[in-house]
């Protein structure tokens, strides 16, 4: 496979289609239009779907609707979008139907600005719609990891029925990168007889299937929202991912950093090293399920010192941080939420400032 | 060894295009690269710009604030961004449209009047174009040949334009090593 | 002695939850017997609303999805545009079209989805208690207009068969009634129509049925009735607004 220079927010598209996923519904917002512009040339030509919504919130039904049938879907939106969708992404999870969400995030609250952000974290990770609901998050750093991430959220969404979001920031959406396609995944969800609603008369049996989030039993909720505990359990136990830099020496300083954030602060810590200052970077590639047992082994080295965050937010991961650390170490932060990405010069000097502590 | 190239202008001045094609260029040299847009309500008729950085790494950070070249197509572009080049740079000065200069000696000032060579060539839209020819000459920050194919490459699909993109790239390249 | 009276196939025989003198269960009979009529059981998907009908799955023997309150259109939309092959019908009462889901219907509407919805019409919202709906007529008590809808505060009651049929794109629009026999039958053939067009892929089809809701009126079926009838049959003209352009021949 060629390696082809593309933008990430086209590139996203395109690892969707050769996903195996050829329905797609949106509504436009910056920074990630491109992907509804890239698709609604690239889906006809491969006789897929491609609907702009009137809303966020329908978009987010039209995809709980087709994942209903059993069918591969995806959307793609920016974080005001996204909080719009979280209604239905809540009743997908209660539902149990597989879906990929894409969260290219630009700065907030409210309209917030336009350029690259990681302040959506928390809603992200901790749940984003109401009820007992969890999402898998994976936060790619560069376009290749975006495109290889996409092509995985859809087997894992299958493999849990839960919706899997991908957690981007506007420069990923926006850079462009080489990218090399991995092949084409083929497989559709293989079980989805037992549960999706793609009319009785294609099924060997006569069943009907049901998909719903209401249980007025209260023992029946209880019941359920257990069996989704389950889930998340497992995807603690099978799908955390992450990457570690210069772990192998002594350093007095572990930076924890994921996305875009996590390169900047590669370079820093390169630039570090050759003035003779040594600090480990933890990446998450997974942000719920989160690393904690990297980050606490890490954190563990007896010639670490600190740890610390730096993000684009006002330090949104502090807390899984922390609780990964229990206690070990100091956890501090550094960062912007304004849209500006921190310079690697800006996270030497943070990390110099706390080496001086 | 890591570069990082600044193109910067007017929206419609196909700042953005430029980039992209010496990134491509750089991208089937097997160097990495990363192209990094403005974006927003600025592209809209505001100060546009873009920057190719290309390494013989994997590239961390792709913000850059201080790069190592620039390409001025307007004037709000040379006083914004020239105090940011690495010394030792290349900036490239569009003096058709910038009378001003960009009051450093320590980068290699190169002032070519590109719009005025794209008007000569009957085709005004083409001064990015001269520009990344004027640019590339000069800095050697690739082949010539590699970057002609990347034009090649950029424009198969609208064969006429080929001829025309490839004469203002070489029309940059003579204004830049007379 | 031959039975006279069945129940439609694709009606379970579960007993319903609705309340005496509620004409759910009419329409209910009246969208299974389209279904069987047109034998497309085993690929239909029904959508259930938010309200009193948000169990009617349970009264149905095919497929069903449960949707959020007034998102239907929305959700019918995703399937009907994945799986084009399968018949999808909305069941969705006042509160949940015409109120928190104004937006999703009128667009899935006005793109032409080639569903079916089913719009009952009862003046209220019945399952949260009686509280004023986009429907509720003038001057009608409920228990968030104590005093009666004051339409200078709160507008006049929305006519969704009228709002949709000014949209040019959605093929067939009724209003029916299902407040005695007469209507039913006409009901009936409207509800039969609108899944004839889906099936032939015409059109998105919308029947908006006018219905009761004793309960939450105050009143005993009969009265609720009588008041339908007085009071919102007037305001809400009963008839095909919409039909298709008839299929040209060769």
């Amino acid at each position: 496979m060629n390696k082809v220079l593309m933008k990430g927010n086209e590139a996203i598209g395109e690892a969707a289609i050769r996903a195996g996923c050829l329905n797609y519904f949106a509504y436009p917002i910056t920074p990630q239009s491109e992907v509804a512009e890239y698709l609604s040339k690239r889906m006809p030509e491969v006789g897929g779907v491609f609907l702009q919504g009137e809303s966020e919130v329908a978009v987010s039904y039209m995809i709980f609707g087709a994942a209903a049938c059993g069918e591969r879907v995806f959307t793609t939106s920016s974080s005001p979008g996204i909080s719009l969708m979280s209604e239905g992404i809540s009743y997908i999870v209660g539902a149990e139907c597989p879906a990929v969400f894409v969260n290219i995030m630009r700065g907030g609250p409210g309209l917030g600005g336009i350029l690259p952000s990681q302040a959506d974290y928390l809603q992200a990770t901790k749940g984003i719609g109401h009820g007992d609901c969890r999402l898998l998050v994976m936060a790619p750093a560069s376009v290749q990891e975006a495109v290889e991430m996409v092509m995985m959220a859809f087997p894992l969404a299958e493999k849990y029925r839960n919706p899997v979001i991908i957690l981007g920031d506007g420069l990923i959406g926006q850079m462009m990168e080489p990218v090399v396609f991995p092949d084409h995944l083929k497989s559709a969800p293989s079980n989805k007889d037992d549960w999706a609603t793609s009319g009785m008369e294609t099924r060997k049996s006569n069943k009907r299937n049901l998909v719903k989030s209401l249980y007025l039993d209260p023992e029946a909720l209880n019941a359920h929202n257990l069996k989704l505990k389950a889930k998340y359990d497992r995807m603690k136990e099978e799908e955390i991912r992450y990457v570690t830099y210069n772990t192998e020496g002594d350093y007095s300083v572990l930076i924890v950093s994921y996305g875009t954030m996590s390169r900047v602060c590669r370079s820093a810590l390169e630039s570090l090293k050759t003035q003779g200052l040594e600090v480990a970077l933890v990446r998450p590639q997974t942000l719920f399920p989160f690393p904690e047992k990297a980050v606490f082994d890490a954190a563990s080295k007896e010639s670490c010192r600190h740890v610390l965050s730096v993000e684009m937010s006002m330090g949104q991961m502090v807390e899984d941080i922390e609780r990964s650390v229990q206690g070990k170490r100091p956890v501090s932060w550094y960062g912007k939420c304004g849209g500006e990405v921190p310079t690697p010069e800006e996270v030497m000097d943070a990390v110099k400032d706390l080496m001086r502590t | 060894m890591q570069t990082e190239v600044m193109f910067a202008g007017f929206g419609g001045q196909g700042i953005l295009l430029s980039g992209k094609i010496l990134a491509e260029a750089a991208m089937d040299k097997d160097l990495e690269v990363a192209w990094v847009p403005s974006y927003g309500p600025e592209m809209r008729g505001g100060t546009a710009y873009c920057t190719v950085v290309i390494s013989d790494k994997p590239i961390g950070s792709p913000i850059i604030r201080n790069p190592m070249h620039l390409v001025a197509m307007n004037r709000p572009s040379l006083e914004k961004f020239a105090a940011a080049v690495k010394p030792g740079g290349v900036v490239l000065v569009n003096s058709s449209l910038i009378a001003v200069t960009s009051e450093r000696d320590d980068v290699d000032e190169l002032r070519v009047p590109v719009t005025e060579i794209a008007k000569g060539l009957g085709n005004p839209r083409a001064a990015n174009i001269v520009a990344l020819g004027a640019f590339v000459a000069r800095s050697r920050i690739l082949d010539f040949e590699v970057i002609q194919a990347a034009v090649r490459k950029e424009f198969e699909k609208k064969k006429h334009f080929i001829e025309m993109n490839l004469a203002a790239l070489e029309e940059g390249r003579k204004a830049a090593t007379p | 002695m031959a039975k006279t009276f069945l129940k439609p196939k694709c009606l379970s025989d579960q007993e319903t939850h609705y309340c005496p003198g509620c004409t759910h269960g009419i329409i209910h009979r009246l969208v299974a017997e389209a279904i069987d009529a047109l034998g497309i059981a085993g690929r239909t998907v029904g959508i259930a609303p938010v309200g009193c009908a948000v169990i009617c799955y349970n009264y149905f023997t095919f497929d069903f999805q449960e949707a959020a309150h007034g998102r239907a259109p929305a959700m019918a939309t995703g399937i009907k545009r994945v799986r084009p092959d399968l018949m999808v019908f909305t069941y969705q009462g006042d509160g949940d079209l015409a109120s928190i889901g104004m937006g999703e219907i009128v667009h899935a509407a006005n793109r032409g989805e080639k569903f079916t919805t089913v719009f009952v019409n009862n003046a209220v919202y019945g399952m949260t208690g009686g509280q004023m709906a986009p429907t509720t007529m003038p001057d009608q008590k409920t228990t968030t207009t104590p005093f009666g809808r004051r339409v200078e505060e709160v507008g006049m009651p929305v006519r969704m068969a009228e709002l949709l049929a000014t949209l040019s794109t959605p093929g067939y629009i009724s209003r029916q009634a299902v407040l005695a026999p007469k209507y039913v039958l006409r009901a009936k053939k409207a509800i039969r129509k609108a899944f004839q067009y889906q099936m032939e892929n015409r059109c998105f089809s919308f029947v908006e049925v006018i219905s009761t809701c004793p309960t939450n009126w105050g009143m005993t079926p009969t009265e609720a009735i009588d008041w339908a009838q007085k009071t919102m049959l007037p305001y809400y003209p009963l008839g095909d607004l919409k039909t298709p352009e008839p299929v040209k021949e060769g």
